[in-house]
């Protein structure tokens, strides 16, 4: 058990920073800490300049096998990478879910034909992605899905509606969990296509949330289109390919999540110590319990993060989620009540927020994107205590 | 980094976990804590003489095997899951520390090969009201002659009933010291009081005019305050280890019962309002180990002499958040047994409170989350004014 960093790693912190010191400048000042959940909306175009600016550096797709165009980082120089990223304010990723997602379960399931054609646009910041899995009726029942595409004539021809859709409209590639055998139900009969999104038969719609803002959209397919060879696995694999991506979300990217979060926790310590917060003894018992809980996001994570070698879904994985969706959470209400009274006034009108008034509103979300913390306690109990699964009822 | 066990630690953890299981079942744990001594001393001897436990985290050069605090922590946690009724705590994790960290060459040769092989055990005598840290030590003592004279009544001793060996603080014209003193010096007064959890032994010690000499002075002059501090700090790094495996045992037992419990035609851990439970005492039990660990990590480079410095200054807060973080999931996941083994919970016969209680006495011992998530504010925010 060690918990510090070698020499070796403690260069390539340098390094990075040094890369990030030089590069994070100039036209790309003023995206430091822009971007990411609650402000996905600001500066689409600069930031996916930014994707390109990284790519030269060789800076995305650090964990990537380099047969795929990645850097091949061992996991200590990927949390290392992904905690100056977001220490030096480096910007919400657009490229994540093709990074993060859509990547590895190319490079996972797909073929050296889709491989070839797929991951050197991800890799290079020019192409983005969107995640095609929710629908108006299979939120939580994700096997729910009424989406149907049909091959013909050397196209999958889609139709119906995807919901919560990240960054569709500003998105090359949707991957959408579609059925593609008529009549079937459930798990059975899914398959996972690769979408192109600048088609007719594609509409997108943003959702305004409770933020005032838009990132999460609607998205429609009338008839849209894709090749027949843009399917991940077989036609009916596709349910077992949708829960290996999401295997592929937790990883070390949670360690650069939480140096935002540590963001967060000092601007509302700092403004503690100014508006005299600090001197309230139930502020400061909640301030050092939420300090106290990052702490412990992060020992979660390394411990997740040294225990990942083994591969399988470990106990410590499947607690994540659940885990900083709560503190999140608390960590919105906190930062109201250090706020006292200002919290109510805005930077402007007709509704603009503060940075910690959209981390509260915004924070409202965490516990329910990504499997609500309902479903989360489910997967707990039934995967990692092996309590028996929800009797089905029957139709 | 790297923030998992090794093969040997894991093989330390299974040996622990196995031999527990056997030695330390409800029945046993049932009639150390219905006796005065509060542990079988046969039994104590075979974890001395077979498993050598008490020597674990001892250099070799005093007897010991020479391994660290995270060795420490693996059979803490062990411990904690079966509330093994030992001399364990008081020894290995108060007075060992107490030495390795303030000893002298002299005294670490005469007094650690003694607590290695088990035929001494110690404890650590400092509180003498109910504040919390270094407030707390109120016994007096004064020079006299080429030695000490010490007075004053300790409470809440851990083990202090049939420890051998007392750590004992006092203060005096150079502030707080600690003071090595054998059990049987004249003028000690022990006696067990009795105790809302049976399973861990508390005794008040009373000290009338105890002499002793220019050698039982532990630590530097005007030092020992520093000392203690460090010395409670590793005792709750060592108790949330603990705390995790007694947890981690709530959460198991509760997880057993509700698996064979059968109302309404089903096993009522079929029951999203029982698996949402059990699965939020999880999140805890993990959490806390996360923090256990992590502060065993920081412990064992100030344990080390030759410890990271820069790992080793992030004791204090380690420690403080590993104390209230483990005390409050022991104590949650306790009550959370008590509630899901229903009616049965709340019987003698069913062990739930037996967890129960180990879980309310050890949050108290050495300062309650609260006040250890005080000292975390006090760094982060400055002293509250």
């Amino acid at each position: 058990m060690k918990i510090s960093f070698s020499e070796a790693d403690e260069a390539f912190r340098r390094e990075v920073a040094n890369w990030l010191a030089d590069n994070l400048r100039g036209e790309f000042e003023q995206l430091r800490f822009r971007g990411g959940p609650g402000d996905e909306h600001s500066f689409p175009e600069e930031r996916k300049a930014w994707e390109r600016k990284l790519a030269e550096g060789g800076w995305t797709c650090v964990g990537w096998a380099p047969e795929h165009g990645g850097r091949g980082l061992s996991i200590n120089q990927q949390v290392i990478f992904h905690e100056e990223y977001a220490r030096a304010g480096g910007p919400g990723r657009m490229g994540h879910i093709g990074e993060g997602l859509a990547g590895p379960t190319i490079a996972a399931f797909g073929t050296d034909d889709q491989k070839r054609r797929l991951l050197p646009g991800i890799v290079a910041g020019t192409e983005f992605w969107c995640q095609g899995y929710s629908e108006p009726a299979a939120g939580s029942d994700l096997a729910n899905v009424k989406t149907r595409a049909v091959l013909e004539n050397g196209q999958w021809r889609i139709s119906g509606q995807k919901v919560w859709t990240s960054l569709a409209h500003e998105s090359e590639w949707c991957f959408v969990i579609a059925r593609t055998e008529a009549g079937s139900v459930g798990h059975q009969g899914l398959s996972f296509l690769l979408v192109p999104m600048h088609q007719p038969g594609i509409t997108v719609r943003p959702i305004e949330q409770l933020t005032g803002t838009s990132e999460f959209n609607e998205v429609f397919f009338d008839e849209a289109l894709t090749d027949a060879d843009n399917i991940l696995g077989a036609p009916g694999d596709g349910w077992k390919i949708a829960m290996a991506l999401l295997g592929f979300e937790r990883g070390v990217s949670t360690l650069g999540q939480q140096m935002l979060f540590q963001n967060e926790l000092e601007e509302i310590i700092q403004i503690a110590r100014a508006n005299g917060a600090a001197r309230d003894p139930l502020l400061r018992q909640r301030i050092a319990e939420a300090w106290g809980g990052l702490r412990i996001l992060r020992y979660n994570s390394l411990r997740m993060l040294s225990g990942a070698q083994d591969g399988g879904l470990r106990r410590e994985a499947m607690i994540y989620k659940l885990c900083w969706a709560n503190w999140h959470v608390a960590l919105g209400k906190l930062a109201m009540d250090v706020l006292g009274p200002d919290a109510e006034l805005l930077e402007g009108g007709p509704y603009e927020l503060g940075r910690l008034q959209s981390m509260f509103l915004f924070s409202r979300s965490d516990s329910i994107y990504g499997g609500t913390n309902e479903i989360q306690r489910n997967i707990i109990a039934e995967r990692a205590l092996g309590m028996p699964r929800e009797p089905r009822v029957r139709t | 980094m790297e923030f998992a066990f090794s093969d040997e630690q894991e093989m330390i953890r299974e040996s622990a976990e196995s031999f527990l299981a056997d030695v330390s079942d409800s029945a046993a744990v049932r009639a150390a804590m219905a006796s005065d001594l509060g542990h079988d001393p046969a039994l104590w001897q075979r974890v001395c003489s077979e498993m050598v436990w008490p020597a674990i985290h001892i250099p070799e050069a005093y007897g010991g095997l020479g391994l660290g605090f995270v060795e420490l922590a693996i059979l803490l946690e062990q411990m904690g899951r079966r509330l093994f009724c030992s001399p364990f705590f008081a020894s290995a994790c108060l007075a060992t520390p107490a030495l390795l960290l303030g000893g002298s060459e002299a005294q670490k040769a005469k007094w650690l090969p003694q607590l290695a092989d088990g035929s001494l055990t110690g404890t650590l005598a400092y509180a003498s009201n109910s504040r919390n840290g270094l407030d707390s030590v109120q016994a007096n003592v004064r020079e006299e002659g080429k030695g000490f004279v010490l007075d004053g009544k300790l409470r809440q001793v851990v083990d202090g009933h049939n420890a051998n060996l007392l750590i004992v603080a006092a203060r005096g014209s150079e502030g707080i010291g600690l003071f090595v003193i054998p059990a049987d010096t004249p003028g000690i007064s022990r006696r067990l009081v009795p105790t809302l959890d049976q399973t861990r032994k508390l005794a008040e010690v009373e000290l009338n005019h105890v002499y002793v000499g220019a050698d039982a002075a532990l630590g530097a002059s005007g030092q020992g305050g520093e000392l203690l501090e460090k010395i409670l700090q590793l005792a709750c790094v060592a108790l949330a280890a603990e705390q995790t495996g007694g947890a981690q045992q709530a959460l198991d037992l509760t997880l057993a019962y509700t698996a064979e419990r059968q109302q309404f035609g089903r096993a009522i851990a079929s029951f999203q309002a029982i698996k949402h439970r059990a699965a939020d005492m999880m999140l805890e039990v993990e959490c806390a180990r996360s923090a256990a660990l992590y502060a065993a990590c920081v412990a064992e480079e100030v344990l080390a002499g030759n410890g990271d410095p820069d790992v080793a200054a992030e004791l204090p807060l380690a420690a403080a958040l590993a104390k209230s973080r483990c005390s409050e999931a022991f104590f949650h996941c306790a009550a959370e047994s008590i509630q899901l083994h229903g009616g049965v919970g709340f019987t003698w016969e069913y062990d739930p409170h037996l967890y129960f209680k180990r879980a309310r006495a050890s949050e108290a011992l050495f300062g309650a989350p609260s006040w250890h998530r005080e000292r975390i504010a006090v760094a982060l925010l400055g002293e509250y004014a």
